[in-house]
């Protein structure tokens, strides 16, 4: 269990200080796939550093299984990285590269070398293992990276967007073995990405972070279908945010329809906004009553969507799963439709 | 036309290949007339004297003689003739190697740390320490090595200084032994250890000291093991860039050990003075030249293995 207790980052002093970090407090479960998700620069390396001791907090501090590590060095944690930029070492093959913190562990010869090979082949580069690191693809490297950090057996594992440089099928193959490996291993990780479809599969929960804070921690689906503020909403999926009237526990859309809603802690009656998914839009049903007028309508293969404006001006989108041989008979442009909201399809945020 | 297809700018490139080899040459040019006048040459000339006879008030008789060579390790005795080892040339070039080794060493060992230290400064205090390290090599060397004299001499400031403390009764004779040629030559030289040093660690990546400690590795064994290893160009070429003129050095054995504890380049410099022996410092200056080669071949070998497979 990793717990990190209102810890603050600060780079720098004076007027050139700069908070990565503000008071980020979170819990993370043993054996837990946990995601940090999050915009470029928010803090997400910066909090992997924190954890792995490369640098101390500047306030705060960071506990493992209850023991107090905040001041304890990298080489004295049961944590191993897989870095962003890989970081391996060029004077030595791949091979070696993965025995390295096996042989700083005191580990014997005969250890060592089957861990090496286990490891080999679990990231598919057997072939590769007297290579060195300058003579493999940027994916190669980043599985040499990750077999390196997997081999000491750490206690916690973190990693950087280990899957980033991998194409598309590759990482998809990654992603199921390192849920895998995860579940298999007890090994709680920490892992960090750009990529909310990744986070969102593979993930037992995702912190989602904006600007050194975390905004809010939940299970996939939680995160998903309850954001609490807009900026989670917007950053994962995509969102249609319309003006609403809160009162007790239903909403006044702008644009005309009182809704049921699951009123969120701490939000006051009175102007809210809402968050609705556009899959959660269905079109010209028997009994709908919001009015909107067609804009455009494009085609995306699986789905169709339907940009809209409401009479309020809002704009709204719909998403539209596309039936088998359907003959695309949306209304075009400029057409006049009815929207209807599937039950529970509105949010209330709490911005 | 598939043919003619492939056919012509296979020929249109090793057409360009030619102009470029051709163009590379010319630009080339104006280097290698200035190597074969000023390098090539002179040594030319070296050998050359080297196979002649002394001539009696220094230069030299256009007649062929090994004896320049033979008198680099043999003398003839001047009564019977008979051949005895040169001992007074063979301790000097033991002196001028282990000095110099010694020197090599002295300034890996006060070199890494500093080159170290000012690798890891913020980049804009850097320049100001690279500076200050190179300031000496504004001022004459000459200037420089009499400096130390003046540190190191009987009535020179460390000894005043330790009389003064009572840690001595009377100074500690350091002028004119191998000990003042080592300190001379350390200080002089230190730059040269430092700058490919400084070079090699400001390449290196602070990430892969992370990785190790990451992994484990204690500071010393990343040290070790990370470390060492990706800066060791910047050792080797700093260990050369010392070696070599340590083991021609001139000026300091000359001024710091007196006339006593001669270097190679004293012996060489007494040959084409007062010695009139020109042959012989001919000789004795390839002798000295083929050193530094294989110095520089070792140098070769060994950066280029290490690109190879380290
Ligand atoms: N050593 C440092 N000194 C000063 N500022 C730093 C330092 N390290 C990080 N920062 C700043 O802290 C912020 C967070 O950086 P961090 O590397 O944690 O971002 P990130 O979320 O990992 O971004 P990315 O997704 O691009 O990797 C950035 O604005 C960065 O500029
Ligand atoms: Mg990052």
């Amino acid at each position: 269990m990793i717990d990190i207790d209102n810890v603050t980052k600060v780079f720098g002093a004076g007027d050139a200080a700069f908070t990565a970090l503000s008071e980020v407090s979170v819990t993370i479960a043993e054996n837990e796939f946990f995601t940090l998700l999050g915009p470029s620069g928010c803090g997400k390396t910066t909090l992997l550093r924190l954890i792995a001791g490369f640098e101390p907090p500047t306030a705060g501090a960071i506990r493992l299984g209850g023991r107090d590590i905040t001041r304890l060095p990298p080489n004295q944690r049961p944590v191993n990285t897989v870095f962003q930029s890989y970081a391996l070492f060029p004077h030595m093959s791949v091979a070696q590269n993965i025995a390295f913190g096996l042989e700083m562990l005191g580990k014997p010869k005969a250890e060592v070398k089957s861990t090496v090979d286990d490891m080999l082949r679990l990231v598919r580069m057997e072939a590769m293992r007297d290579r060195r690191t300058s003579e493999i693809s940027g994916g190669q490297q980043q599985r040499v990276a990750l077999a390196r950090a997997l081999a000491p057996h750490p206690e916690v594992l973190l990693l950087d967007e280990p899957l980033s440089a991998l194409d598309l099928k590759l990482r998809k193959e990654m992603q199921i073995e390192l849920k895998r490996l995860q579940s298999e291993t007890g090994i709680t990780f920490v892992f960090v990405t750009h990529d909310q479809e990744e986070a969102l599969t593979m993930s037992d929960r995702v912190a989602v972070m904006s600007a050194g804070e975390i905004l809010q921690v939940g299970p996939p689906r939680d995160i998903y279908e309850r954001p609490a503020e807009r900026f989670v909403a917007n950053f994962i999926g995509e969102s249609n945010f319309l003006n609403a009237d809160l009162a007790g526990d239903s909403v006044t859309l702008a644009a005309g329809g009182t809704f049921p809603v699951r009123r969120p802690d701490g939000v006051r009656d009175g102007k809210v906004s809402v968050l609705v998914r556009p899959e959660h839009i269905t079109l010209g049903g028997a009994g709908d009553t919001l009015r909107s007028t067609i804009e455009n309508v494009v085609y995306s293969g699986e789905a169709t969507v339907a940009h809209m404006v409401l009479p309020t001006g809002e704009p709204i989108k719909a998403r539209l799963s596309n039936a088998p041989q359907g003959d695309g008979a949306l209304p075009g442009a400029g057409s006049q439709v009815t929207i209807g909201l599937a039950p529970g399809a509105i949010t209330v945020l709490r911005d | 036309m598939a043919e003619t297809g492939g056919y012509l700018p296979g020929a249109l490139e090793a057409e360009a290949e030619k102009a470029d080899t051709r163009n590379r040459w010319l630009l080339s040019l104006p280097a290698v007339i200035i190597i074969i006048c000023f390098a090539a040459g002179p040594l030319l000339v070296m050998v050359l004297y080297s196979f002649l006879t002394p001539g009696d008030y220094g230069n030299v008789k256009w007649e062929f003689s090994l004896e320049g060579w033979m008198n680099t390790i043999v003398q003839r005795d001047i009564f019977d003739d008979t051949l005895m080892w040169a001992d007074a040339h063979i301790s000097i070039f033991w002196r001028s190697f282990s000095l110099s080794v010694i020197t090599t060493v002295l300034t890996l060992i006060f070199g890494l740390p500093t080159a170290w230290f000012i690798a890891t400064q913020p980049p804009g205090r850097r320049e100001l320490w690279l500076f200050l390290v190179t300031v000496p090599f504004w001022s004459n060397l000459l200037v420089r090595t009499i400096a130390i004299q003046e540190l190191i001499r009987n009535e020179g400031v460390i000894n005043l200084v330790l009389l003064k403390l009572g840690v001595i009764d009377a100074p500690i004779q350091m002028m004119f032994t191998d000990f003042a040629i080592g300190f001379g030559m350390t200080y002089v030289y230190l730059p040269l250890m430092v700058l490919p040093i400084y070079a090699a660690v400001d390449k290196l990546d602070f990430r892969l000291v992370e990785a190790a400690h990451d992994l484990y590795a204690s500071r010393w064994t990343a040290f070790r093991r990370v470390i060492l290893p990706l800066i060791k160009p910047g050792i080797i070429a700093g260990s050369i860039l010392v070696f070599i003129p340590s083991l021609g050095a001139y000026v300091t054995p000359r001024v710091l050990g007196g006339g006593k504890n001669l270097m190679f380049g004293n012996l060489i410099e007494l040959q084409f003075g007062a010695g009139r022996n020109w042959p012989l410092g001919a000789a004795l200056s390839l002798m000295l030249m083929t050193a530094v080669m294989i110095a520089l071949i070792y140098y070769v070998r060994v950066t280029s293995r290490d690109r190879a497979d380290g």
